[in-house]
């Protein structure tokens, strides 16, 4: 289950990444525990997805698009599964490839915490995030980290689908991106 | 000093003493227990006051407030003044008893409201214990005068309020206070936060920031002068000072890492505070003077959220060294101490209880912390003391979070998402677990903090 629920996370985020810098705002919508996600799926895209081929290499759509720019974290946990690991190789390519580029990775967590706890622990995850690309080669004077705790959700909802989208590590390029 | 006048010294100080023991079943009045089991609410009557000058408005404005104040409580049960029988009481000349017991009166405040030539306000008042047919004596004068300019009026009066719930409950009072939170307004995947601050009973509303960068967990200074806070001000999360008065905002220190969680120590010359760097979150203290900060935890778990002790020998903070979110009592200079569970450590662990235990505030008494609950899907404010004992959940929500003390260590103060998708609203609840109230606010709010006693 959890890793449907990443890899759904991830398609949506993707597919919402196509069209805006950040992700697109998502109506408050009513917490139906049972709703299925894909309609929330339904709700961000808002848009049909950009065709990969028309996305410059080396730009923020590439990155976004090709790349993949957030990782997710079980309940309280900063631990970086393979599939998390997956898109952080990915991502520690693309900055070889591109070695002009600067990163700020952003931890997030779901608004199940208290404020203070999940600044310590959002720092926690964008920690990990950094270790792990650093830990493949990237250098650490290419990426900055911050928390927003829980000050930042990517998705409106409270239930456990949304809870788990916004459990996040979010690798956002900050500068030397092709345009 | 002749024979004779020893003698009748003795005897003079011999009749004193009595006095003074014959006066001491009399001062057994009306009294207000806050923490009586099988509780119910004492009747207690304010009648406007009688005015001198044109303002008649104000001195009604005024004695609204007082009643307001004294409602808010849950200890007094304020009655109609449509029921009053005596209508032409003064404040010089005692009321008659037989009219208020009928109505079932226990307390009585007469009040009287001056404009004075000065253009100031004065406000006379004092109060009577009906069943007692007696005066209650406020610090012993026969009751109390207030002067302030007009625009100044509600805080005559909550201290009005304060002298007769201190007089009726033997409590320290805490209606003279502000309170300061956060504001919340937008979207929240694209939330707007801004400091805002208001009186204790929600009036005079002003946000202190513009909303540009969020700002969150604000605590003021023993003096009420200044805030602390936390603020992502270019991107960063790190701690600010704020004056109140000059509306200067100040960063706090130069740490490489990000800074949060920010409380002043008791005495006000310092701001406790995490710094996160390297994925680990420690507890340093900053002196405002000399602007050198030191260590106050060291350890590879998150370590956050202190708060001092009034002795200020001591820090509660929240640590999850032991697998999940607790609180710890550390002694402030770092030396080893004695652990309620057993044995000596730095950090003594004082919740075992289930759940995730977090934002610890030490009540101004000094006796019991407050803090943040979460178990089983819910959030809960709870007391617990320092020895970790008697640990009692005070509210449930499916969010309530962020507790703080009414400086009298008497009211909790802290913010509720009532259910899943509701927005922050700010409540209040007795120590006793009762009067869980809401406190209206311009915005949806969260991160509220109470002030001491304004001066």
């Amino acid at each position: 289950m959890q890793t449907f629920l990443k890899v759904t996370a991830a398609a949506v985020l993707l597919a919402t990444g196509a069209c805006a810098s950040k992700p697109a705002p998502v109506a408050e919508t009513p917490p139906v525990e049972t709703a299925p996600v894909v309609k929330e799926e339904v709700k961000v895209v808002e848009t049909t997805p950009v065709e990969t081929s028309t996305i410059a290499p080396g730009s923020l759509e590439d990155f976004r698009v090709n790349v993949g720019e957030r990782v997710y974290f079980d309940l309280d946990q900063y631990r970086l599964d393979s599939d998390d690991q997956d898109i952080l190789k990915r991502q520690a390519a693309w900055l070889a490839s591109y070695p002009n580029v600067r990163i700020l990775v952003a931890g997030n967590c779901d608004e199940r915490g208290t404020r203070e706890y999940n600044l310590a622990l959002g720092e926690r995850r964008a920690n990990a995030v950094k270790e792990y690309l650093v830990s493949l080669g990237v250098s650490a004077s290419r990426v900055d980290t911050v928390s927003y705790g829980k000050e930042r959700p990517v998705v409106a909802g409270s239930n456990d689908q949304s809870w788990a989208l916004n459990r996040n590590g979010w690798t956002q390029v900050v500068s030397g991106a092709t345009s | 000093m002749n024979h004779r006048a020893m003698n009748y010294l003795r005897h003079f100080l011999a009749v004193m003493l009595i006095a003074v023991g014959l006066a001491a079943p009399a001062s057994a009045q009306l009294r207000v227990r806050v923490d009586e089991g099988n509780f119910k609410p004492t009747p207690i009557a304010i009648p406007d006051f009688q005015v001198t000058g044109a303002n008649a408005d104000l001195a009604r404005q005024i004695v609204e407030v007082v009643r307001a104040d004294l409602a808010s409580t849950g200890l007094f049960d304020l009655q109609n003044p449509a029921s009053f029988i005596q209508k032409d009481q003064t404040i010089n000349a005692e009321p008659r008893f037989a009219d208020w017991k009928i109505i079932r009166t226990e307390g009585l405040v007469i009040g009287a409201f001056e404009e004075l030539p000065d253009g100031k306000v004065a406000v006379s008042f004092r109060l009577w214990d009906i069943y007692g047919g007696e005066l209650m004596r406020i610090n012993g004068e026969p009751g109390r005068r207030l002067t302030t300019t007009p625009e100044n009026w509600r805080r005559i009066a909550h201290k009005i309020a304060d002298s007769i719930y201190t007089r009726l409950t033997g409590e320290d009072p805490y209606f003279d206070t502000r309170i300061v939170y956060i504001a919340e307004t937008g979207p929240k995947t694209e939330r707007v936060k801004r400091l805002a601050i208001m009186d204790s009973d929600g009036a005079n509303q002003q946000y202190l920031t513009s909303g540009r960068s969020i700002v969150l967990t604000p605590r003021f200074s023993p003096s009420a002068q200044e805030i602390t806070y936390m603020s992502f001000e270019g991107g960063k999360p790190r701690v600010y000072l704020f004056n109140i008065e000059t509306g200067r905002q100040e960063l706090l220190g130069n740490f490489p890492g990000m800074t949060f969680a920010p409380r002043f120590s008791r005495d006000g010359q310092s701001v406790l505070l995490s710094q996160a760097q390297r994925g680990n979150t420690d507890i340093y203290v900053m002196n405002l003077r000399t602007r050198e900060s030191s260590r106050l935890t060291d350890h590879p778990s998150i370590d956050t959220s202190p708060s001092m002790s009034p002795d200020g020998k001591s820090v509660v903070f929240n640590s999850d060294r032991g697998g999940s979110p607790q609180l710890y009592i550390m002694n402030t200079d770092g030396t080893q101490r004695a652990c309620p569970s057993g044995g000596r450590d730095v950090a003594c662990r004082i919740t075992f209880g289930k759940g995730r235990y977090s934002t610890p505030v030490w009540s101004p008494r000094g006796d019991l912390i407050a803090f943040t609950k979460q178990e089983g899907g819910k959030f809960y404010i709870g007391v617990i003391g320092t020895d970790g004992k008697g640990e009692r959940l005070l509210t449930e929500a499916y969010l309530d979070e962020g507790p703080d003390w009414s400086p009298n260590g008497r009211v909790i103060v802290y913010f509720r998402e009532a259910r899943a998708g509701a927005s922050p609203q700010l409540w209040s609840v007795d120590l006793s677990g009762r009067n869980e109230r809401r406190m209206v606010t311009q915005t949806d709010a969260s991160d509220p903090a109470w002030s001491p006693l304004l001066q």
